[in-house]
């Protein structure tokens, strides 16, 4: 933004990685929840706990029928968090079995770019005894069969690879290492967060024994979570994180979440109906916001996989300027930025720079993700404003003089204060 | 980040962006100084140049800054403060006055520092060039707090 001040109205929402806008269908469907069926589901004396039941059992078949799976095999959580805590402590602890003559109690893979709500719970596995192998992946962001199968050892318990990622949007090779999986009697789980909703998913089909996934990223409340629990060839069994009335065959005690996960089974509806216009029409608008950003300036440079991405998602970073100034910029648009300068020492995604994405680079990217009501004109005016915020910022960089002038900015040497 | 008035203006209106030509033609020139402090992976850059006339006084000033608002507005500040001041003046410029003046807060204090180390270093080049100085730092660029 050149000149004029910073609008204040409600900004252009591209924010739909880290949540979404529920869907008013959503919220009439769990409205009755509140006020009129409010039983309890575990209720079995009377109509209020029924009802309840009911709304519940709805839910899980919307959720199993979105992925594939059979109703009895869908745990519910609290969120994406709890599900990827209790498949992988779960199943850790389940399985733990360290190699012939050790004290070990087992190895598990999984990939330096994870979410945190991974890489956190193996970390505390590993102060358990546990051993875990943290693959990393190559420029384009993505972790394949090959990689997972050449760190698989006799003693691996488990192995946990995203769907898709949540920063950039790339798509593992999670059938193939489902697969490899299966085959070698590993427990497989995958956090399809970003995934699930969005693109076609089967658990038969894809080779997944534990998957979790969100409601609030699908158009669905927050604060309501399932994972997927594959229950034959072969039955998957988790120790419990939570112990209490036994809701959940055991797996996840406490009162279910009715109106949540009335509210996440209709989110699984419409988006198991949508889910193809919807995939088409949103990867039509990320290609234009790419496409045109690129036309547009020299030094733009998309993050990830070019062709293995989510359709909704694009991580661009724009050379030369910096990322807290550009998100100043655009305040129009609610995005994500992939560092923050908040001290003298910046720490830019740990997501970029284990795709080997320069620092100076990771600094200056931003996150967009479209959603069910992103619109064309939203996408043009996004555009129009990122081009000028970046142009404004760059008559005023230092680097973008430099490149200009043909001199390599990683060649000088800089003294870092 | 809630950004005071006085950055925001600074950051959409910056004052005196630019340089005095190409860096190798400005490396020649004895009537000017460069200062350029930080790193692109600290997430900022500073460059400030000072045109010095023959009375000793920066008679004009140019910042370029890769870096946040708070960055850009210190360098854009120091540019207006400096301007008619003489060097000795323009060195005594502290960077708890640039905080003051554009209400940063603590995470955002070493931009401020970053602005006057640009000022220090930018005299020190031009005293360097013009043989003003008894003791030339190695690396008179760059030299940080």
């Amino acid at each position: 933004m050149a000149k004029g001040s910073i609008p204040d109205q409600s900004p252009i929402y591209m924010d739909n990685a880290a949540t979404t806008r529920c869907d008013p269908r959503v919220v009439e469907a769990m409205l009755p929840y509140f006020t009129e069926m409010y039983g309890n589901a575990s209720s079995r004396n009377h109509s209020f706990g029924w009802q309840a039941e009911d709304g519940v059992d709805t839910a899980r078949e919307q959720a199993a029928s979105l992925i594939g799976a059979n109703p009895k095999e869908i745990i519910w959580t609290s969120g994406a968090t709890e599900s990827n805590n209790l498949a992988i402590k779960g199943a850790a602890r389940m399985y733990a079995r360290g190699p012939e003559g050790t004290t070990g109690r087992g190895h598990i893979v999984t990939a330096v770019h994870e979410h945190k709500a991974v890489l956190d719970p193996c970390k505390r596995l590993q102060r358990e005894g546990f051993d875990v192998t943290y693959l990393e992946p190559g420029a384009d962001g993505l972790i394949t069969a090959e990689m997972v199968s050449g760190a698989l050892r006799d003693d691996t318990i488990l192995v946990s690879i995203m769907w898709a990622n949540n920063e950039i949007g790339t798509i593992n090779e999670v059938p193939e290492i489902g697969k490899l999986c299966h085959d070698r009697e590993i427990v497989f789980h995958t956090d399809a967060t970003q995934w699930v909703g969005k693109m076609p998913t089967d658990v038969e089909r894809d080779h997944i024994d534990l998957m979790s996934w969100s409601g609030h990223k699908m158009y669905g409340p927050k604060g309501v979570g399932a994972l997927y629990v594959r229950r034959r060839r072969p039955r998957i069994r988790l120790e419990a994180l939570v112990d209490g009335g036994g809701h959940e065959r055991g797996m996840r005690s406490g009162t279910l979440n009715v109106t949540g996960i009335v509210g996440f089974g209709k989110a699984c509806e419409l988006c198991q109906a949508e889910m193809d216009a919807e995939g088409e029409r949103l990867l039509k608008l990320r290609r234009k916001l790419e496409q045109t950003l690129m036309g547009r300036m020299d030094v733009v440079a998309i993050n990830g996989h070019e062709e293995k991405r989510l359709p909704h998602l694009t991580n661009i970073s724009f050379g030369f300027v910096e990322g807290e100034s550009l998100m100043m910029g655009i305040k129009n648009i609610a995005c994500s930025s992939g560092s923050a300068c908040t001290s003298a020492s910046l720490e830019p995604s740990y997501v970029l720079k284990s795709l080997g994405v320069g620092d100076d680079l990771a600094h200056s990217s931003l996150r967009l993700s479209l959603g069910r009501w992103s619109t064309e004109a939203e996408v043009d005016e996004a555009i129009e404003s990122i081009a000028k915020a970046v142009e404004h910022l760059r008559t005023m960089s230092p680097l973008y003089d430099l490149h200009n002038e043909g001199i390599d900015i990683s060649t000088i040497e800089w003294q870092a204060h | 980040m809630a950004y005071s008035d006085k950055v925001v203006d600074h950051y959409q209106n910056p004052r005196n962006v630019g340089s005095f030509g190409a860096s190798k033609e400005v490396k020649e020139r004895k009537d000017i100084g460069v200062g350029i402090v930080g790193a692109p992976e600290c997430g900022d850059v500073m460059q400030l140049q000072i045109k010095v006339s023959d009375d000793g006084r920066i008679e004009d000033a140019k910042f370029k800054c890769f870096g946040c608002g708070s960055a850009i507005a210190s360098s854009s500040l120091a540019t207006e403060w400096i301007k008619g001041k003489s060097l000795d003046e323009a060195a005594g410029i502290r960077n708890t006055q640039i905080v003051e003046e554009l209400s940063l807060p603590p995470v955002k204090i070493h931009c401020s520092v970053l602005a006057e180390d640009s000022i220090r270093t930018a005299i020190e080049d031009y005293r360097k060039k013009n043989g003003l100085v008894e003791e030339v730092k190695a690396s008179a660029e760059a030299t940080t707090g």
